[in-house]
């Protein structure tokens, strides 16, 4: 039982994640139908960007929560730099290619990342200096609670309330929402849909950076390839939660994250990877529009 | 037909430089496949090895280790007044990667013998290059059965897995005196899972169990479902014989899921970024080894300076290694009067009882020295000597 219990929670604690790499995805694709392969690196980028931070301002030394989250704000803030760069720069120029041109575009951007980053960072694993240790434990027992665990799964349910309250509440949002129907239409209804596509990616971006803190605190080994592989899990979250819905980003990477764990706790540890892109296969084949997608006509 | 893209035009301009020089290379290239000679005043050897990729470490080490015994070679006049160059190529950590060096090495830089490379998995892409143009081969560090099997021309300066999951076997019984241990093996790797298989054998042998047998593939940062499994058996001891990038990583998450027993591993572990990353978790942890730099004999502790003074660290057990393996094949190319690869490749097979850093080392009928192992535990972010454990 405590073992199942156990099981329970580092599923949950892995699947807060991938959805908070998961949310930025889904973001983007839900404006620009795009799905941006550079995502895992920004949240790659975040990571570092948040090591460089802790070294310079001594923030390893001092662990506390202050220290946390001014780590967590310059990794978000230079995420969305970065972000906004990729998208001026790479994406914007190809708004009226076709839209395989974008995708390419993509790929190239996110092994571009990858290796200048190899070359920047250099290819060796790199500590993540714990900046916040956590002083309770809140263990019961053999089962065991890593109160980071905790905050990561607060912070991606947050995330996603907030990301929510953005679209659907405010004025940004609804810009958002109507540039994500007709490009054309919607700056012809004075909606400057350059910016809003930019505040996108932006918030995405800061959403990977934050992830990529978080990852570090958890699991404190990062690399330049690190994004390589959560980045497509997130993918895959999205896609089974329904790609473009917030909601089901989350749903989906919680799902994810404990079919992962029941599947390597108790069956087959080597089928962790084969288990994400099985999924992936049965969903596009099935539920092409996910588990809360809504099913629209669309010409590809 | 006129390319109106720029990128064409630079892919030509890049063709033409690069096909340049191959052209020439091989107007004079002689017979490599029945053994290349050295000409001119300089004797070519290649290396190849993991400089970048998440096992840069061990690279690094083995290249800093070769570098030193080159220097001292060639300050101490080379080999029959022959200086002796080493071309060094990276292959990521690939094993793709690594069968492109050998065939650069072979085809284009005419090197005439080749070090490399630590990991099994690539040096089990490496070894068949080097024996279809049998040009001699020696891997530092490779320890899996398999490399020198592919052929006679490929060696090795290294114990191999039977031993060193012996070794551990033996440690875990006899030293711990655990009874019951638990296995977390990655089985993208052939060193690791060729140390798991021999470390299960041995210790059922000597009379205990094995209680789970858990499995992870590099790259997984997530171990807390298996070491969730492997808590329910409440074992006396975990054997992880998987590279430093991991095991750093497990340790933390073993010690967040509340469990004590130590964890057991091979020579993979051997880098300063095991307590970098694992910090305090690992302590208390215990790994096979080639050597301690707490050994007192005069050529470690030469060594350890020398490599000191033109590194500034001490060397791990990979640079050791490295340097072992250049000494071995130095020793061999001085014994060979014409420097051709067959004379090369005898006289390495012919090393007995060659004083080398890590030992004294004799080339058996497979081509594998027969050695001992040290055993090292983990204390506060050093690597403290346990114990020496030799073949039988």
């Amino acid at each position: 039982m405590t073992e199942l219990i156990q099981h329970l929670i580092n599923g949950l604690s892995l699947g807060s994640i991938y959805a908070l790499i998961a949310l930025g995805y889904t973001m983007v694709f839900g404006i620009l139908q795009l799905i941006n392969f550079a995502h895992g690196d920004v949240y790659m980028l975040g990571a570092f960007i948040g090591m460089y931070f802790a070294r310079v301002t001594g923030a390893a030394e001092n662990p506390s929560v202050f220290n946390l989250l001014a780590t967590l704000l310059v990794a978000m803030v230079g995420c969305a730099l970065a972000g906004f760069l990729i998208e001026r720069f790479a994406y914007r120029p190809l708004r009226r290619a076709p839209r395989i041109n974008v995708l390419i575009t993509a790929v190239g951007v996110s092994l571009f990342l990858e290796f200048a980053g190899q070359l920047g960072f250099g290819s060796d694993p790199k500590f993540f200096p714990q900046v916040y240790q956590p002083t309770v434990d809140w263990s019961m027992g053999d089962i065991k609670i890593n109160p980071l665990q905790v905050i990561v799964f607060a912070i991606s349910i947050v995330l996603m309330a907030g990301l929510q309250f953005l679209i659907f509440k405010t004025r940004t949002g609804r810009a958002m929402r109507a540039a994500s129907f007709n490009h054309d239409l919607a700056s012809l209804m004075g909606i400057p849909t350059d910016r809003v596509i930019s505040l996108t990616f932006m918030a995405g971006s800061a959403l990977a950076g934050a992830a990529g803190v978080l990852v570090g605190m958890i699991y404190p080994k990062i690399e330049p390839l690190m994004g390589v592989m959560p980045g497509l899990k997130a993918f895959v979250s999205a896609v089974l939660g329904g790609i473009g819905n917030i909601t089901g980003a989350v749903v989906g990477a919680i799902t994810l994250g404990l079919a992962e764990e029941f599947l390597v706790g108790y069956w087959a540890p080597t089928f962790r990877d084969a288990l994400a892109f099985g999924l992936l296969i049965l969903i596009l084949l099935f539920k092409p529009t996910g588990l809360f997608g809504v099913h629209k006509s669309e010409k590809v | 037909m006129i390319s109106r893209h720029p990128f064409s035009v630079v892919l030509v301009a890049l063709s033409v430089v690069l096909l340049a020089p191959a052209c020439k290379k091989s107007q004079t290239a002689d017979s490599a496949a029945s053994g290349a000679t050295v000409s001119g005043n300089v004797i070519k050897i290649g290396e190849v090895g993991s400089m970048t990729g998440s096992e840069a470490t061990f690279g690094i080490s083995t290249h800093n280790g070769i570098m030193l015994a080159v220097k001292q070679l060639n300050a101490a006049g080379g080999i029959a007044g022959k200086k002796v160059e080493v071309v060094s190529l990276d292959d990521q950590g690939k094993p793709e990667e690594a069968a492109v060096a050998m065939n650069k090495l072979i085809n284009q830089d005419k090197v005439i013998a080749i070090l490399g490379e630590v990991a099994s998995s690539r040096s089990l892409a490496m070894a068949p290059i080097a024996q279809t143009h049998k040009i001699p081969m020696i891997s530092p560090s490779s320890t899996n059965p398999k490399v020198t099997e592919q052929g006679d021309y490929i060696f090795r300066v290294c114990f191999i897995d039977p031993f060193q999951g012996t070794v551990m076997a033996k440690f875990a019984w006899e030293s711990l005196k655990a009874k019951k241990v638990a296995i977390l093996r990655d089985v993208k790797n052939d060193y690791s899972v060729g140390l798991a298989d021999y470390f299960a054998e041995t210790f059922k042998k000597l009379g205990g169990e094995i209680v789970i047998d858990q499995s992870y593939s590099a790259g997984d940062m997530d171990f807390k479902s298996q070491l969730t499994a492997i808590r329910s058996k409440n074992p006396e001891a975990i054997f992880v014989p998987g590279y430093y990038t991991e095991v750093g990583l497990i340790s933390i998450q073993a010690k967040g899921l509340g469990l004590t027993a130590p964890l057991l591993g091979g020579d993979g572990w051997d880098s300063p970024k095991l307590t970098e990353i694992g910090g305090d978790s690992i302590n208390g942890s215990y790994f096979a080894n080639h050597y301690s730099t707490e050994d007192n004999s005069p050529e470690v502790q030469k060594f350890i300076k020398e490599y000191k003074e033109m590194f500034g660290v001490v060397p791990d057990g990979l640079a050791a290694m490295g340097y072992d393996a250049a000494l071995v094949l130095f020793d061999a190319m001085k014994r060979s009067p014409q420097l051709t690869t067959p004379q090369i490749r005898d006289a390495i097979a012919a090393t007995q009882k060659f004083k080398a850093v890590t030992g004294l080392i004799s080339m058996d009928a497979k081509r594998n020295p027969v050695k001992s192992a040290v055993v090292l535990k983990i204390e506060k972010k050093s690597f403290k000597y346990q114990t020496t454990i030799n073949p039988t």
